[in-house]
């Protein structure tokens, strides 16, 4: 486990800036302004072809995945430090990480199936 | 430890206070760290909510409304505001933070963290505006 | 400004009790008094059985440090016109053992300090018929804030992953390690690293902050370990792409 502590650290670094960069402006959009009405939300149609273009694709991969091992990381520590889980360590590492790697290879999928 | 005080001479017992279960709540930077921490969790929400759109978009327009109309209840409304002032919380802590790991020299000089931080939000209104520019177009 | 001012001071005397307690004192107020001023009054006026540490009283051996009013402080640097009018609480350092009243404990701290290896490690000595390792202001400057620290373990105490986790490596043991990982005369930052990326070095840190908010030195350890995770972490991407280049 500490082998690939540093490769763990630099996911949740990389996750961490995707996210504070790049998740205000699309929550805003996709979860308060297009649902809304406030703003007008792309059409199906539109937003299927802007999601097949393979740089679009690559995109998306990394905005999904990347904040997932931000959460999976920093969430396991969360649970072990705040409340002092530490005969659950290994447990909680599997489920937070498993989870991640579990949405990464969800939005592979999604997005080879889409193309 | 027993009760009763025990003294061996030459070797006094020390004191062990175990650390409550409730430590970050002893002191308002412990629970802010805690609050910060816990960003992760909507930034995980968000992710997956991202995630379904795309499963909606691959299921066809259907889908794509009825996922629309999903995020339009109460429920989802709330949830995105929340998890939108949590993200805005994680960005600007992060934000804040970044130079402390990363320290940038040039000729000798370290760069001064408000202008890393700057550099940061800077980057930050750009993408941004690229996004809103890409999706509001669509 | 009042008068006199409620000293509550914390005992613990392990052959008569097996809780620590508290005691309270009244004391005279001088605005120029420092918490370390008003505990040596006790010591001198009041009550003459109460133990703390202290030296040079102005802020660079470390020995004073102790809680006031539930933060980590340098006794010798804390003014007691700052809490009028009171009470100010004192009591030991956290997650150190109590030895007795306001005294902790220094052996885990001085282990860590030692582990990392804070000497200038070199491959070969330069003889000193050679000269001096010469060092520019620029290369001084990549470190020289890690040097001022005077190991008062404030920020030990300020860090609750070192009380949660004893074997935590903490912050001022990656403050000095870096101090020598950046010296440019140094080069054992590769025997370094191995001690810090260990299971008790210092991936546990989750950037809290508070040692760095409590250090009387500006010594900045939270900085220390994020540099140090951002080095680490390069060279480890180092090592899986050029395995055999690396140190």
């Amino acid at each position: 486990m500490e082998r690939i502590t540093p490769l763990l650290w630099l996911l949740f670094s990389a996750g961490g800036t995707v996210a504070a960069l790049l998740f205000p402006v699309h929550l805003l959009l996709t979860g308060l302004a297009f649902p809304t009405g406030w703003l007008e939300a792309p059409s199906h149609g539109s937003l299927h072809r802007l999601m097949t273009h393979p740089v679009v694709g690559v995109y998306l991969f990394v905005l999904i995945s990347l904040p997932l091992f931000h959460w999976a990381h920093r969430f396991r520590y969360t649970l072990y430090d705040g409340l002092q889980l530490t005969h659950l360590t290994a447990l909680i590492a599997v489920l937070c990480y498993g989870a991640a790697l579990l949405g990464t290879a969800m939005t592979a999928y999604l997005l080879w199936s889409i193309r | 430890m027993s009760a009763e005080p025990h003294y061996t001479l030459y070797h006094p017992r020390w004191y062990r206070r175990r650390v409550s279960v409730w430590w970050w709540l002893r002191k308002w930077s412990y629970a802010g760290f805690v609050l910060r921490e816990l960003t992760s969790v909507f930034v995980a929400f968000f992710a997956v909510v991202f995630l379904w759109q795309l499963w909606a978009v691959a299921q066809g327009p259907e889908a794509y409304t009825q996922f629309l109309a999903r995020l339009k209840t109460p429920l989802f409304f709330v949830l995105d505001t929340v998890a939108f002032l949590f993200v805005l919380f994680h960005a600007v802590t992060w934000f804040n933070l970044t130079p402390k790991a990363m320290v940038v020299r040039l000729r000798g000089t370290r760069v001064p963290d408000a202008v890393i931080i700057g550099l940061n939000y800077a980057a930050w209104l750009v993408l941004s505006g690229a996004v809103a520019f890409v999706l509001l177009r669509a | 400004m009042p008068s006199s001012l409620a000293l509550t001071v914390a005992r613990y005397r392990p052959e008569r009790e097996s809780e620590p307690s508290f005691q309270t004192y009244e004391i005279p107020f001088r605005k120029d008094w420092v918490v370390l001023d008003a505990l040596n009054y006790v010591k001198d006026s009041l009550d003459g059985s109460l133990s703390f540490r202290w030296s040079c009283r102005m802020g660079v051996c470390g020995s004073c440090g102790m809680k006031v009013n539930g933060t980590p402080k340098l006794t010798c640097a804390t003014f007691l016109a700052d809490y009028a009018p009171g009470p100010v609480r004192v009591e030991p350092l956290d997650y150190f053992p109590v030895v007795r009243d306001l005294v902790v404990d220094l052996t885990d701290f001085v282990r860590k300090l030692k582990h990392v290896k804070p000497w200038i490690i070199r491959d070969e000595e330069k003889p000193p018929s050679e000269g001096e390792y010469l060092q520019t202001p620029e290369q001084l400057d990549t470190y020289k804030q890690f040097s001022m620290c005077i190991n008062c373990m404030l920020c030990y105490s300020a860090c609750p992953i070192y009380g949660l986790e004893p074997g935590f490596i903490g912050p001022a043991a990656v403050a000095l390690a870096q101090r020598y990982n950046m010296d440019s005369r140094d080069q054992g930052a590769g025997e370094r690293l191995k001690i810090l990326s260990a299971h008790d070095g210092l991936w546990q840190c989750t950037f809290v902050g508070e040692c760095t908010k409590v250090c009387p030195k500006h010594v900045d350890p939270a900085g220390a370990i994020q540099q140090y995770k951002l080095t680490a972490a390069t060279h480890w991407i180092k090592s899986l792409l050029l395995p055999w280049g690396t140190r």
